[in-house]
């Protein structure tokens, strides 16, 4: 039985905002697969009473003071924008 | 011998001694870049104008005798996911190939503080994503000892850059090996730092929780120099440790008496060839020489880092690249009508087959209904990879084991199935999971291609892993081993 259907490869796609083809899902629905159930190799460990590892070192909040400082100009900001207007980020139709 | 074949602290020497200057260096850099970049093809930004500027800025330093930093006219390349301020940096992907970044990671900060010279921008696997350079959105890199072979990857340029000769040293970046397998594949030295130990702001995030920027060198000596460099907490960083950073360069002792080394036998099993165990050996019986033992040990969950790495980094890439959305910087897609549609196009022209297919790992991996089965899963095993170096680090000092399975590979050979691919990485991923520093350093050939002998010690215990690998290199010659292009 495959892992993964190439209707649940298509929702994912949707999800992380990519377009496949219909030769993509097909080829990805099969990689996939393979990797997925690779990866499954590590149900072999009982792992009921071990801790997530979030993070290797142990770090708690690192909190600073809440002060004014400079911060990025518009002109900086919008030098790599694909499109803009008035110093705006320029976006297709949102709403219909 | 070539100017650019010394050593840091034979450059500044000759640099003090006012028989050589930074414009000289800066020259013999281009002239060799020029002579062979046409075959390696390491670079995708060259830096040429400003680098002569700042040659001649630093030689008036030289004159006037104002205070010099600690790699003073030392040229450096970059690799292409840290970003520079003013000089294009692509994560050698098409989703950023005009990307001019409005600020310098701190690493280069600090570069510039200690006056280096930025060469240029180094080629990689898109995104960091890759084993072979192969990946790259514009073009693949070589392997300067045999050009129809890989020069591994992430990093694969930062490796070949120097292991060409075209720079002094170089920037990478190691997420499950970067760093260290390009430098095995080349025959050059790469560290990747314990996680922490050196900012990751202004790096191009892939999975930021394994994401260590490090040095690559041709001598262990300029890998401290290197790191010295650019090591030390910093607050634009949250996840950089606050450590007192020790004087590497004071490591050198050559003092490896009474060092205890373990060796695991996952490093040396099933899957690694014998060129690449012999060497491994031969190595042993030299640092036993100079007065270390080693002992067989086991690092039992080894076996599954792989799994445990693809879900973990997958899973931290698919969050860290929905930024690439085509609004604010990158790629935007003309065929859209409406906002979503731009997002999917965007995305989907400008990203390449492997960056795709590791968002939709990620994705599938946090998604509803499978995040516990794999994510969490993922997290757990970590855990117990991270507690087999633990155990092993109280009675040894450092493990040693080859860096990779085997010696690089004929370009295309490998490109069709993307889990023997991942293979690559099975001995250097471990260390990442766990968060502890490794260097890979040269330890002779298996059928005229490069070795590397993998050096890992405690979190923040460099100073220990300089030390050895200080110690192996001065015992033998195959870091003095150039390639022929």
């Amino acid at each position: 039985m495959s892992r993964i259907s190439k209707d649940q490869v298509k929702h994912v796609a949707h999800l992380a905002r990519l377009a496949v083809t219909e030769e993509e899902a097909e080829m990805l629905t099969e990689q996939l697969d393979k990797i997925i159930g690779f990866a499954e190799e590590l149900n072999e460990l009982d792992t009921d009473n071990v801790e997530p590892t979030t993070h290797v070192l142990e770090l708690k909040n690192i909190l600073r003071k809440d002060e004014v400082k400079n911060s990025v100009s518009v002109d900086e900001a919008m030098k790599n924008a694909p499109s803009e207007r008035d110093g705006q980020f320029k976006v297709p139709n949102i709403l219909e | 011998m070539s100017i650019l074949d010394k050593k840091i602290s034979e450059l500044h020497q000759l640099l003090h001694t006012k028989e050589l200057s930074v414009t000289d260096i800066v020259d013999a850099t281009f002239d060799r870049i020029h002579q062979v970049d046409g075959k390696v093809k390491a670079f995708l930004t060259l830096n040429e104008e400003y680098s002569r500027i700042k040659a001649k800025q630093l030689d008036e330093k030289l004159v006037s005798g104002a205070d010099r930093g600690l790699l003073f006219g030392m040229p450096i390349g970059i690799k292409d996911n840290i970003v520079t301020k003013g000089i294009r940096t692509t994560c050698a992907s098409r989703i950023l190939e005009n990307f001019e970044p409005i600020y310098d990671a701190t690493v280069v900060e600090r570069l510039n503080q200690a006056d280096t010279i930025t060469i240029g921008k180094l080629n990689m696997d898109e995104f960091a994503m890759g084993s072979s350079n192969e990946n790259s959105g514009f073009h693949p890199t070589h392997n300067p000892w045999d050009l129809s072979c890989v020069p591994g990857g992430s990093s694969g340029a930062s490796a070949a850059s120097v292991s060409a000769g075209e720079v002094l040293f170089s920037l990478g970046s190691d997420t499950g090996g970067s760093i260290r397998q390009p430098a095995a594949f080349c025959g050059v030295v790469g560290l990747k730092p314990t996680y922490g130990l050196v900012s990751r702001y202004g790096l191009v995030a892939f999975a930021s929780s394994l994401d260590q920027i490090g040095p690559v060198t041709r001598n262990v000596e300029d890998n401290a120099y290197l790191l010295q460099a650019i090591a030390g907490n910093d607050p634009m960083d949250s996840t950089s440790a606050k450590v007192d950073i020790p004087d590497y360069l004071a490591s050198f002792t050559g003092d490896v008496k009474g060092l205890k080394i373990a060796v695991p036998k996952e490093y040396l099993g099933e899957g690694v060839e014998p060129g690449v165990k012999e060497r491994v050996m031969e190595a042993l019986k030299v640092l036993e020489g100079l007065g270390a033992t080693w002992e067989e040990v086991s690092l039992p969950h080894s076996r599954y880092a792989l799994a445990t790495y693809y879900l973990l980094s997958s899973s931290e890439a698919s969050a860290n690249l929905s930024r690439f959305d085509g609004v604010r910087y990158g790629l935007r897609s003309d065929n859209s009508e409406n906002l979503i549609e731009m997002y999917k196009q965007s995305r989907s022209e400008g990203f390449g087959e492997e960056v795709k297919r590791r968002i939709m790992l990620g994705t599938f991996a946090l998604s509803s209904g499978y995040y516990d089965a794999y994510y969490k899963k993922a997290q757990k095993v970590r855990t117990l990879i991270k507690e087999d170096f633990t155990n092993i680090f109280e009675k040894y000092d450092v493990i040693i084991g080859p860096t990779t399975p085997s010696a690089s590979f004929k370009c295309g050979s490998m490109t069709k199935d993307p889990l023997t691919m991942y293979m690559n990485d099975i001995l250097t991923i471990p260390v990442n999971l766990a968060g502890v520093p490794a260097i890979s350093v040269p330890c002779g050939f298996s059928d005229g291609l490069p070795i590397g002998l993998q050096i890992i010690g405690k979190h923040f215990d460099e100073s220990t892993i300089y030390r050895v690998a200080h110690a192996f290199e001065q015992a033998t010659d195959h870091h003095t081993e150039k390639p022929k292009l």
